[in-house]
């Protein structure tokens, strides 16, 4: 996003996209962030379904929950849905 | 010019014409709203295909606004898409002829021009197209059936240039044209569908980083339509205008091949320069008056008066050189406006001349007249009057009125 | 039925990265979709939240190819795509055995301005699955009310006020609307219940012709409830009726589970109450002043249950 952006000559015709979403992070909105208690977890998948922004990811090799938090805006909607409460919401900046 | 294949002479109307010209077009999606005085394409059109006479996907839409919008995703997807509208429907469609230039789609319209509401009126007037110049789109405006026919045909190739990839407009005088039965010269379908060819596209560069063509595809996903803030839309902008400057030569190599092909060509395809090497006085006009002015100046010619005619095929983009070149040795020029632009001291064609020939070092009087308005017939008899009083502008140096409504009960 | 774990292998075709607030319930809903798509995919959307967010030039959040045009061209757009697909495979033009085509349109681009091109191509029949994400109300403009607004709720040009408060209109009916044209298909989903959301899409691909699914989707910035309780209240606002769940399979209507555990056990509806409490949108009609409005509510939101009942050939439930 520091990048100079292209000139009219440079760009394809009608407007088409050229960069993928990812490549802008959403995580710096937010003022909360999810952390989960694996040993309360039961991977069940929900908060992953739940997650407007994609940022609980399924990891085959490891067989585990990630969250990305480079996209996380910290809504909580994982922590209010999770089953067992294994997520608490913790203020950014804070422990 | 000699045509270098067989032709047949039919007699059809402009929307006649035009729908058969669409029909060999091999023209894969057909989305329309009837209107008059269009409504005989769309018949004409609706009975080929129940007829199984053509292979099109023709889509009877609720309205002319859902008809250019799915005429251009079909045309975004791959397809060969064909409208036809005028006055009200056009209007109706406004959002979306700016979309579809700016979403640089090959769509080809035809409109039958009609006036305006309100009050409503079903006849001929050039202000449903005028209300669209600024749009983006390509306009070619036609002089009589055959040419609509022949510039429909020409109308995808330009459209589908991967180096263009701009709508087209093709413009035919409501009723006048088409309406009015003509001998038309019709060529063989097969012919037809080896002009036109097939669709290019052109390469694009995806999200995925890659260079793909330019259609909605699932093996090469692309995002389309998408929303520009202030720091991107001015630069896509830039580039619409840059297909106005690439056009020109694309309309003049299909017109020329075309023509090849006939042994019919339209002036140089840009404008129809009637008579004008050595004109003193001149008219300047779009689509079928120019058929009537012909006449006029014919007889005034025999009449020894250097009388000419300049009538614009291209409208947009506008052929800038050909109109300083044609009447800029003319001693005073009257543009006749078949719209008004309302409390804008004279019609949108009278402007643009107007601006051009500011620029030409013998700064001729240009005056207007506004005709034809809602249907009302522009006679032989209007005509040879306006090339008096632009005899009148010569021989005393001085122009009366610079705008004026001819044919007008006052 | 797909797991969820291999729901969640799958690669995310609505991906992370767009520009929606947090705990938007529309975005859920388009990752729901884009979990359920069977082959390969055209989709297109009107303008609204959801276009807005995934595609700010140059960046876009979609890895299937997606086209906008207008506000209120959805379905239009939908009967092009549908119509060169169709065309291009007749004329050995399309590798593809079969492309579904899925238009996307707020309540805004459904309801009111987008309608028209809705009605006419349900009526020309042709094949697509059209999906109302509806968070009653035009949020991305700011939040005005919609066709789809509920009655009472405040929105900004149906503002609560000391003397009118909040929407006087009610929710047009719109999947009733759409059942009525007849089509194949026509279904409501709440993002409460993502199984149902996804078995749902998948009906409606499978549908042979229109197929229409209104899914309920809510904005906690428009509806000023908290963002982690989107979901929470998807589910209520089945639980209370306020958005039963429901589909028709060529006309003949049956209730989803949720609102069936309902219809059976009529003692498990909610009151309204529990509901618009979580939202300040509907913070005024607590004001003892406006108390008429709730019972107005709870009336319309019986009345509407009773008449769902109904049509799926289920007894009525008897008046309090």
């Amino acid at each position: 996003m520091s990048q100079q952006p292209k000139g009219w000559k440079e760009l394809s015709l009608a407007g088409v996209c050229w960069r993928p979403a990812t490549d802008y992070r959403t995580g710096d909105w937010r003022s909360f962030r999810p952390v989960r208690d694996p040993k309360k977890c039961t991977k069940c998948l929900l908060c992953h379904m739940v997650c407007p922004d994609a940022s609980i990811k399924w990891n085959k090799e490891t067989q585990d929950i990630e969250f990305d938090y480079d996209f996380c805006k910290g809504c909580g909607i994982c922590a209010n849905e999770c089953p067992v409460k294994a997520i608490v919401m913790v203020q950014e900046g804070g422990e | 010019m000699v045509a270098k294949v067989e032709q047949k002479t039919m007699p059809l109307n402009g929307d006649e014409a035009v729908a058969l010209a669409a029909k060999q077009s091999d023209v894969d999606v057909v989305s329309a709203y009837p209107i008059t005085p269009q409504t005989i394409i769309v018949e004409k059109f609706s009975e080929y295909v129940a007829n199984g006479e053509v292979d099109t996907e023709f889509v009877c839409v609720e309205s002319e606004h859902s008809a250019l919008a799915s005429c251009l995703t079909a045309a975004l997807t791959g397809a060969r898409t064909f409208t036809a509208t005028a006055s009200a429907g056009l209007a109706l469609m406004h959002e979306m002829v700016y979309v579809t230039a700016g979403c640089r789609a090959p769509v080809v319209m035809a409109v039958t021009n009609r006036a305006l509401s309100a009050p409503i009126n079903i006849h001929c007037d050039h202000s449903d197209a005028m209300a669209e110049r600024d749009s983006g789109w390509i306009q070619i405006w036609v002089e009589n059936s055959q040419e609509a026919y022949d510039s429909v045909i020409q109308a995808f190739r330009i459209a589908e240039h991967p180096d263009l990839l701009t709508p087209v407009m093709i413009n035919l005088d409501g009723f006048f044209l088409s309406h009015t039965l003509e001998n038309v010269q019709v060529l063989a379908d097969d012919v037809v569908k080896k002009f036109v060819g097939t669709r290019q596209f052109p390469l694009v560069l995806s999200h995925e980083g890659k260079k793909v063509p330019f259609k909605l595809d699932p093996d090469n996903p692309l995002t389309m339509g998408p929303l520009d803030l202030p720091d991107y839309y001015f630069e896509h902008k830039r580039q619409q205008e840059e297909a106005m400057h690439i056009a020109p030569k694309i309309i003049k190599d299909v017109h020329d091949e075309y023509a090849k092909l006939t042994g019919r060509s339209y002036g140089n395809g840009f404008v129809d320069a009637y008579c004008l090497d050595d004109a003193e006085i001149a008219t300047v006009c779009l689509g079928s008056a120019a058929g009537t002015t012909k006449a006029v100046v014919d007889q005034l010619r025999a009449q020894g008066v250097k009388a000419g005619l300049l009538r614009i095929r291209s409208f947009r983009p506008i052929p800038f050189d050909d109109i300083m070149k044609n009447l800029e040795t003319v001693k005073a020029v009257a543009v006749m406006d078949r719209s008004n632009s309302v409390g804008g001291d004279g019609g949108p064609l009278f402007h643009e001349i107007r601006h051009i020939l500011y620029n030409a070092q013998s700064h001729p009087p240009v005056v207007n007249y506004i005709y034809g308005l809602g249907g009302r017939d522009m006679s032989p008899t209007i005509i040879q009057n306006i090339y008096k009083d632009l005899a009148e502008i010569v021989k005393t140096g001085r122009v009366k009125k610079f705008v004026q409504f001819a044919g007008l009960r006052e | 039925m797909v797991t969820i774990k291999e729901l969640a292998e799958k690669p995310e075709l609505f991906t992370s990265g767009h520009r929606a607030c947090a705990g938007c319930g529309p975005a859920i809903a388009l990752r729901y979709i884009m979990k359920a798509l069977r082959g390969p995919t055209i989709v297109t959307e009107a303008t609204g939240c959801m276009e807005v967010v995934s595609t700010i030039y140059p960046y876009t959040a979609w890895s299937v190819p997606w086209v906008h045009t207008a506000f209120e061209t959805a379905a239009a757009n939908a009967s092009g795509i549908e119509a060169a697909l169709k065309v291009m495979k007749r004329k050995n033009r399309l590798k593809h055995e079969h492309v579904d085509v899925i238009a996307l349109a707020g309540d805004g681009g459904t309801y009111d301005i987008g309608i028209q091109a809705l009605s006419g191509a349900a009526e020309r029949g042709h094949d697509f699955l059209y999906i109302l994400y509806d968070n009653e109300g035009y949020m991305n403009t700011g939040i005005q009310r919609s066709g789809g607004t509920p009655h009472g709720a405040s929105t900004t040009t149906s503002p609560a006020g000391t003397v009118i408060p909040g929407k006087v209109q009610y929710k047009k009916p719109i999947a009733e609307i759409m059942l009525a044209h007849e089509i194949p298909y026509v279904a409501t989903a709440s993002i409460g219940y993502w199984t149902d959301v996804i078995a749902k899409v998948q009906k409606g691909l499978e549908a042979k012709g229109t197929a229409f699914l209104h899914l309920f989707a809510p904005c906690p910035r428009g509806w000023r409830s908290e963002t982690s309780k989107t979901i929470e209240i998807s589910r209520l606002a089945v639980e209370t009726c306020m958005f039963p769940l429901w589909e028709a399979v060529n006309g003949e209507c049956s209730l989803s589970p949720q609102s069936k555990a309902i219809a059976l056990k009529p003692e498990r509806k909610k009151p309204v109450t529990d509901y618009l409490k979580l939202q300040r949108r509907f913070a005024h009609l607590f004001n003892p002043k406006f108390q008429y409005v709730i019972d107005e509510i709870q009336t319309d939101v019986d009345k509407r249950w009773n008449r769902l009942l109904k049509n799926c050939n289920m007894p009525p439930v008897a008046k309090a």
